[in-house]
């Protein structure tokens, strides 16, 4: 369970990205934020991880405060929760089994990491995870080999070979094409219930988030602004969040998906 | 009546600016000319072309014969070369990681340091390096050696350091994410990213060590150099010439090499 309490973060330039977040999330759901660029989005996921800084606030993930860890307290804490980005952020050199393995690096020593002498378990795990998103042939290839569907799965295994109890999931779906994208959500959807894992899944597509997510958190200007199952998100809200459109085309589209 | 715009693309302030500008150049042009052959000898430029025809006939044709002696040097001005770009290398490594602003432990203390050693580097010329070095460590191939390795730190480091600083930061905190360490996001993160330019700023240096290391025996440092002070000193002109054509030989082989490298890491 993820417990986001008071959240606040000022950049050092002056822009309140977020402002008061508070919210809970109880294990195996997943959630959807959607909002408008700069919103605060993207750093909110990154208090959570603390990849970002937060000047106020706390955040519990289980019995852990990740608030106010020490730097050997706060690299354990990352090993439990799991990152996909936006432009998939594999390192393009390595081969996709190097990234998948990477999801181990917190647990296993620097030098067994630097001769890539990971666990057999590791190994297996990894192989596993490939099989489960259809790589397994493509073990051996350089991440930049690949298409960018094929790249983000690889996302997927490297975040879920870290055995995560909560998945940080951003923009998943901004690089990739429509049909693509749905593949992508669809494979996160069914990860996450196999698993019973909680995830907060970053979304530009109101459409996606709608079709793919049980409950849809709305920020806006870094406050949340709309907190509910994706039914309840209607047009006034949706002006709410985004501001004044004609959000009638979306109603059909959402009904059409 | 509406008057049709009128668009200039330079405002009638910019263009006078502009040939103000202009003029300066010219006038400095002028001014530097007249310093520049102040104390030029006329008669010495009307005779230049039959001095270098002269110093040219006197060069032509090398003397193949002299050859033999040459390989052993040539051999020297190799390993200086090559050793001095590794132990340039070992030393730029650690140094281009504490000047890039995203790898340096401290921007206030150790960046301005490492910074510091990598200006100083760059600004001696390996020749001046080797002199020093040679009334240092006395003469010979060790004090060439170090002279390359000296002035082959900046260089490098100078490169890495800016490699490292263009690294895709996502591909860093994607790794960082997983909870690896300091170490670890080094060795998956940024090494990966930066490791074509290490080998290509690498060689590229060792291409320009050749070069630089046929010079250094003319300050007792070893190499090729020794003989060429030699033949120049006892006006061998033929020697001189065939030392020439041993080191555009090395050069052109170095170059291909060093461009065969980067063209396969790339």
């Amino acid at each position: 369970m993820l417990s986001v309490n008071h959240l606040s973060k000022t950049y050092a330039a002056g822009d309140k990205a977020l402002d008061d977040v508070t919210f809970t999330i109880p294990s195996g759901q997943v959630v959807g934020l959607i909002g408008p660029s700069g919103a605060g989005k993207s750093t909110l996921i990154r208090c959570i991880n603390r990849l970002v800084e937060p000047t106020s606030g706390s955040i519990q993930l289980g019995d852990t405060t990740i608030t106010g860890l020490s730097t050997s307290e706060l690299r354990a804490v990352r090993r439990r929760i799991g990152m996909i980005f936006q432009e998939y952020a594999l390192v393009e050199r390595l081969t996709v089994m190097e990234n998948v393995l990477s999801g181990r690096l917190g647990y296993v020593s620097f030098w067994r990491s630097f001769f890539r002498k990971f666990p057999a378990e590791d190994v297996q795990k990894a192989f596993a995870l490939l099989a489960r998103v259809g790589l397994t042939d493509h073990a051996n290839k350089r991440a930049d080999a690949l298409s960018g569907g094929q790249r983000q799965r690889v996302g997927i295994a490297r975040a879920l070979e870290q055995d995560p109890q909560l998945l940080l999931i951003d923009e998943p779906t901004a690089s990739l094409d429509p049909k693509t994208s749905r593949q992508v959500m669809r494979l996160l959807l069914e990860m996450c219930n196999e698993r019973g894992l909680p995830a907060i899944i970053n979304i530009h597509d109101v459409v996606l988030a709608r079709q793919f997510t049980e409950r849809i958190i709305g920020l806006q200007a870094g406050k949340i602004v709309f907190d509910g199952p994706p039914s309840e998100l209607d047009e006034s809200v949706l002006t709410r969040i985004y501001g004044e459109e004609d959000w009638k085309t979306l109603e059909h589209d959402s009904e059409a998906a | 009546m509406m008057t049709t715009p009128v668009w200039q693309h330079r405002t009638s302030r910019a263009n006078i600016v502009l040939w103000v500008g202009w003029l300066f150049l010219v006038a400095l042009f002028v001014f530097c000319w007249q310093v520049m052959t102040k104390d030029t000898i006329w008669a010495f430029v009307a005779d230049a072309p039959e001095q270098a025809a002269d110093l040219g006939s006197r060069m032509f044709p090398p003397r193949w014969s002299y050859l033999d002696k040459l390989w052993v040097p040539l051999w020297d001005t190799m390993n200086i070369a090559t050793l001095g770009t590794l132990l340039g290398v070992i030393i730029a490594v650690p140094i281009a990681f504490l000047a890039a602003s995203n790898t340096t432990p401290s921007t206030l203390f150790v960046r301005p340091v490492a910074l510091f050693i990598i200006v100083a580097s760059r600004s001696i010329n390996s020749l001046i390096w080797a002199l020093l070095l040679v009334s240092i460590i006395g003469p010979g191939l060790l004090a060439g050696i170090v002279a390359i390795g000296l002035r082959s730190i900046g260089f490098v480091a100078k490169l890495l350091y800016e490699a490292i600083e263009e690294t895709e930061k996502i591909q860093i905190e994607a790794v960082t994410a997983t909870g690896a360490s300091g170490a670890q996001i080094l060795n998956y993160g940024i090494v990966p990213q930066i490791l074509p330019a290490f080998y290509g700023i690498s060689v590229f240096r060792w291409d320009i060590n050749i070069r630089e290391s046929t010079i250094l025996g003319l300050v007792g440092a070893g190499g090729i150099g020794v003989q060429l002070q030699a033949s120049l000193n006892t006006l061998a002109w033929p020697q001189v010439t065939m030392i020439f054509v041993v080191i555009l030989g090395t050069v052109v082989i170095s170059e291909w090499v060093s461009a065969k490298v980067r063209h396969a890491i790339i």
